[in-house]
């Protein structure tokens, strides 16, 4: 029974944390379990049938007692509900230097994309000790990210991004698993997470299987497409994409949004859902036109035309 | 043991009771008599019980090595599917309610039957049409979306009969609505003069709770599945991700019902336990009103944690922290019955029947379950649990040592009220022993599982995780046979058990005060009148017994 | 309580009033199980609404407008000859029992005559949700042609619920005339009647928000 595991490795900077409020949990169910049930024997053993105890009760009346065992645990539970709270917020927070990549899934794999555009299938290399954010979506039904080594998990949707951030602080190989069930091989939609010193992953990064790095595809795809035509510069047409991204914009409802990676995807798929204001409605639709992959490089590109627009401002400022 | 008392056979056995009035076939499937639809229920729940048990059989020896040798990913899909949706839909949401509630209400509030007896009928014919219908989904190939139904996956993706499975559920639904609905009015309106409210049994009080969720959680998950097999019909429809439909609404929906529900399984057993856990200590519950209002606290606080389903479901941070919060003070009432059912053994005097044998184990299994779900409350550690394994363990302890145990511990203390008839003590006490052994060896390493990574719904799984997979098996084995002896002497007992008296166990509480088994309008006499609270159990009085 | 009306009372009631509350409690709960089935529905409805606010003006836009509101009348009269009913009951005069009854009944029926009608045109101009589905509206060019196939499932399902509540009510109300006919009832005995008045009236409720939210909210020209 020695090779049985009872934890799973701790390979990322929030799994110390999360794990940190499992003890404090275990801990203190242990204690309720063990002083329930020791209160239990202890009872049935002494006032069982034939002992001879006292059994006249003096105070029936015990509010004291309901209002005690009421209290104590309601604030205990307050008190452990705001700590796993702030650690909730840590990890639905990318930070914001974080490295991107980009996963798909689908029946059943998992399909990464590097920043350079170097692809791989079910294996996902990071570096060490830098913060990874993932964008995720599906292509089909609902699957989910998950890395125990990590304690991170999230649902991976059709139509939508979904994002997964982590640091990770050990190198090795680790399971990648399918938590949300999604078909006939789900147990087999798994893979591996190599965690690699950083000079290793861009060693690793600029080996064969390079594709054309995202953000210069976008660019290519960004005119091949046409969006060339009303985006850039000022055009009566259409809005001009530099230095949008993350800003607020108003629409012609009057609302104002803010461009992120949700917004333009429904923008490009379904241009006249939410149109920034002053502009007509011409845009034609690429739903069913543009690949999942290509869609998001061409959303990478446009966000990487407002870090440039961000990385200007910083230094005249 | 000791306590049942032997007097003469006839005595103590009426002639002529509910049972044995009509013999024929018709009569029992045409009858209104509470009592006889609560054995139709009976009978036709163990068959269920035995039919999702099979599969929860196959599930687990799947599951004894890493590689997928036994059965392929599909045909386990639909194991762990059509186990789910048995078990819960055809086994744990009638169980206690329509055959312990359905047989004892009417008996505990001192009427004559139900509010509505054709309904009552109404209602099983209704459960019966979803066995069936579930039956036919399953001969024609079974269905694989899980019991959850999560689209798109069970709109547009599985190939199997999802049409059939939803529908079935959404005619048990209805089932459930009626059955709640006619003890509502029941309690409301049919109890015997004397019997306030403060002096119900609890477990009238824990029906009342489970019955408005019933009424008010049910037509939600109707609706939804209707949602689903219209989109099944046309192709398209409201979940469907290429019209902008949004998938995660169907969890929104489903979890609004599938959480409540989750209270239609635990609060009738509670019921159960308040009733045993008072007769055998021979006390009065501690702290009567903590208790009962605990169960509305439950059933109203129980519709507003949903969304703790869906913490890793891209649900906005603040909706999860909302539902996280209320997760957690919905412990507060679970945990509230536990110690008031502690206390209440404290100068007892207690004897430690099969019944109370279940209700000790009932104590620690939903225990351990409910503390375990204070990890899925907490969003952090939620993150990690789940869809693992976790959480298999968690619903398991709650559902299965909770309300399994509940409804064990429930038959063997009013089976000599519905039987007349007593079953082998010792027997019974080695079967509850067995039960709550090879429950804990089953599940307890699945929360290790859950812990290391291991998702739920997997066939094949990596090697590491299967020393705790075959424990897991193991336990199983020892739980299968310590549900399986009950049977057995159940039926023995049925034909030869020896006669158990109106009140074998000198408990309080009307349904004792009739012959076992009672006559059809359940008095024989005027209508009881009630003069004292619930549980006026005394020492002294219990010094009689021999 | 006189003698004539223990013969009604069922054997498992103490007496008529015991019988008669239970009868309309019972009917509450079924209505409040109703409420929350409708209610889920509703639900969707006000999230896709909000989400897509382009496609449900253009689905509003495209429904007619003219039977919706006749067929609104036609209900709302229905209730009235329903409440007729049940006072005729209430008062003992068969006939007009017999008469609202069958009133009832006809505008019912004409009501589901009306939106056939109304689905049939829906189905010739391929706006029944499904792979021939196509939209195209004039007034809104912009609406997603797949938002607006969202609106129609769900104007087919909350409309096809209401309208499978009205086949039940027609069905109840045929059987309330045939045991009007017989004479069974009376001053004393006229619970059946009531407690079909309490679906028919809440059925014809859900059509009062039905209408205005599904015709009338985001209408535009």
């Amino acid at each position: 029974m020695s090779n049985v595991p009872l934890a799973p490795e701790q390979a990322s900077t929030i799994a110390p944390k999360i794990d940190l409020v499992l003890y404090v949990l275990t801990g203190l169910s242990a204690f309720f379990l063990f002083a329930v049930c020791a209160i239990l024997v202890f009872l049935a053993i002494r006032y069982r049938k034939g002992t001879k105890v006292n059994r006249v009760i003096e105070n029936p009346d015990a509010k004291a007692l309901e209002l005690t065992w009421t209290i104590i645990p309601t604030i205990m539970g307050i008190a452990v509900f705001v700590w796993t709270a702030l650690v909730y917020f840590e990890y639905s927070r990318p930070p914001e230097n974080a490295m991107e990549i980009l996963v798909t899934g689908k029946q059943w794999m998992w399909k990464i994309q590097h920043p350079n555009g170097k692809r791989e299938i079910n294996q996902l290399h990071v570096p060490l000790g830098v913060p990874v954010k993932l964008t995720m979506t599906s292509e089909d039904v609902i699957h989910s990210f998950f890395v125990p080594v990590f304690r991170v998990k999230r649902d991976v949707l059709p139509n939508r991004y979904s994002d997964l951030w982590f640091e990770a602080t050990k190198t090795g190989t680790f399971h990648l698993f399918c938590a949300e069930y999604c078909g006939t091989d789900h147990s087999r939609m798994v893979g591996q997470v190599v965690v690699m010193e950083p000079e290793e992953y861009e060693l690793w990064l600029s080996g064969a299987n390079v594709g054309v790095p995202a953000a210069s595809a976008g660019e290519k795809l960004f005119t091949k497409l046409g969006c060339v035509t009303c985006h850039e510069g000022t055009s009566p047409r259409g809005p001009a994409l530099k230095g949008v991204f993350g800003k607020e914009v108003q629409l012609q409802t009057g609302e104002m949004i803010v461009v992120d990676e949700d917004y333009i995807r429904e923008s490009i798929l379904n241009p006249q859902a939410k149109l920034v204001a002053g502009y007509p409605p011409l845009m034609p639709t690429f739903q069913n036109q543009i690949r999942e992959q290509d869609l998001f490089t061409l959303i990478n590109y446009i966000k990487s035309m407002s870090d440039e627009q961000n990385a200007k401002s910083g230094t005249t400022s | 043991m000791s306590t049942v008392a032997i007097a003469p056979e006839s005595a103590l056995m009426p002639k002529r009771h509910y049972a044995n009035v009509r013999h024929s076939v018709a009569s029992w499937l045409l009858t209104t008599d509470h009592k006889r639809i609560a054995i139709l229920y009976l009978v036709s729940i163990t068959l269920f019980f035995a039919v999702g048990g099979f599969f929860a059989m196959m599930v687990r020896l799947e599951l004894l090595t890493p590689k997928g040798d036994l059965l392929d990913g599909d045909t386990y899909n639909k194991m762990f599917t059509l186990h789910g949706i048995i078990m819960i839909f055809f086994f744990l949401i009638p169980s206690i309610p329509a055959v312990l509630g359905n047989f004892l209400i009417p008996l505990m509030v001192g009427a004559k039957d139900l509010a509505f007896p054709k309904i009552n009928l109404f209602s099983w014919y209704l459960y019966i049409i979803a066995g069936v219908v579930a039956v036919t989904a399953l001969v024609k190939g079974g269905v694989d979306t899980g019991w959850t139904f999560y689209t798109p996956y069970s709109s547009t993706y599985a190939k199997t009969e999802v049409f059939l499975a939803v529908s079935a559920a959404f005619v048990a639904g209805f089932s459930s609505i009626l059955t709640g609905l006619n003890f509502i009015v029941t309690i409301h309106k049919m109890r015997a003069p004397g019997l306030t409210w403060f002096r119900l049994p609890l477990f009238v009080w824990a029906h009342y709770a489970t019955s408005l969720i019933q009424i008010l959680g049910t037509p939600i998950i109707a609706i939804t599945l209707v949602l689903v097999a219209v989109e099944r019909i046309w192709g398209k429809g409201i979940f469907d991700p290429s019209l902008g439909g949004d998938p995660v609404l169907f969890q929104h929906m489903f979890w609004f019902y599938s959480h409540p529900a989750v209270y239609i399984m635990i609060l009738p057993g509670m019921g159960v336990i308040s009733e045993v856990i008072t007769c055998f200590s021979r006390k009065r519950i501690f702290g009567y009103e903590f208790i009962a209002f605990s169960s509305l606290a439950i059933a109203i606080v129980g519709f507003l944690v949903w969304g703790h389903h869906m913490f890793v479901s891209t649900q906005s941070t603040y909706a999860g922290m909302v539902f996280s919060f209320l997760s957690f003070l919905v412990a507060v009432p679970s945990a509230i019955k536990v110690f008031n059912w502690t206390a209440t053994l404290y100068k007892g005097e207690i004897t430690f029947e099969a019944p109370m044998l279940y209700a000790f184990g009932f104590i620690g299994l939903f225990t351990i379950g409910g503390l375990t779900g204070l990890f899925l409350a907490a969003m952090a550690t939620d993150i990690h649990f789940h869809d693992t394994y976790f959480v298999v363990a968690h619903f398991h302890y709650v559902m299965v040592g909770g309300m399994v145990m509940g409804f064990l511990c429930g038959i063997h203390y009013w089976w000599p009220k519905m039987t007349g008839r007593m079953y082998p003590p010792l027997l019974a006490s080695i079967a509850a022993a067995l039960v709550f052994v090879g429950f804990n060896c089953t599940f307890f390493p699945q929360f290790v599982l859950g812990y290391l990574g291991m998702p739920r719904r997997y066939h094949e799984y990596a090697q590491e995780f299967q020393v705790l997979n075959v424990m897991s098996t193991a336990g199983a084995s020892i739980l299968g046979l310590g549900y399986f002896i009950p049977g057995v002497y159940f039926i023995w007992s049925l034909f030869w058990g020896p006669v158990a008296g109106p009140n074998p166990w000198h408990a309080k509480g009307l349904e004792w005060q009739t012959t076992s088994p009672p006559p059809t309008f359940n008095f024989e006499e005027d209508r009881p009148i009630v003069v004292e609270e619930a549980y006026a159990y005394s020492i002294e009085g219990a010094e009689s017994v021999s | 309580m006189s003698h004539s009306s223990d013969s009604l009372v069922a054997h498992h009631f103490e007496d008529i009033e015991q019988q008669n509350e239970s009868a309309v409690l019972g009917m509450w709960l079924f209505l409040a199980q109703e409420i929350m089935f409708f209610g889920g529905l509703f639900a969707v409805y006000l999230v896709y609404r909000y989400k897509y606010p382009e496609a449900w003006a253009a689905g509003s836009t495209d429904l007619d407008i003219v039977l919706g509101t006749v067929n609104t009348v036609v209900l709302l009269v229905s209730s009235l000859t329903m409440a007729m009913a049940v006072w005729s009951a209430q008062t003992g005069r068969q006939k007009g029992l017999v008469r609202y009854l069958l009133a009832t009944l006809v505008l019912g029926s004409t009501f589901l005559v009306i939106k056939a009608f109304e689905y049939y045109a829906k189905f010739v101009h391929h706006h029944v949700p499904g792979a021939s589905f196509s939209f195209h509206s004039e007034h809104f060019p912009n609406a997603d042609e797949g938002h607006v196939q969202l609106f129609y499932c769900l104007y087919f399902i909350m409309t096809g619920m209401h309208a499978l509540h009205m086949v039940i009510g027609a069905g109840l109300l045929i059987w309330l005339i045939t045991l009007a006919l017989k004479g069974k009832f009376g001053p004393d005995r006229f619970m059946k009647v009531e407690l079909t008045g309490f679906y028919w009236h809440f059925v014809d409720i859900v059509w009062v928000f039905l209408f205005p939210l599904l015709y009338l909210i985001n209408r535009h020209h």
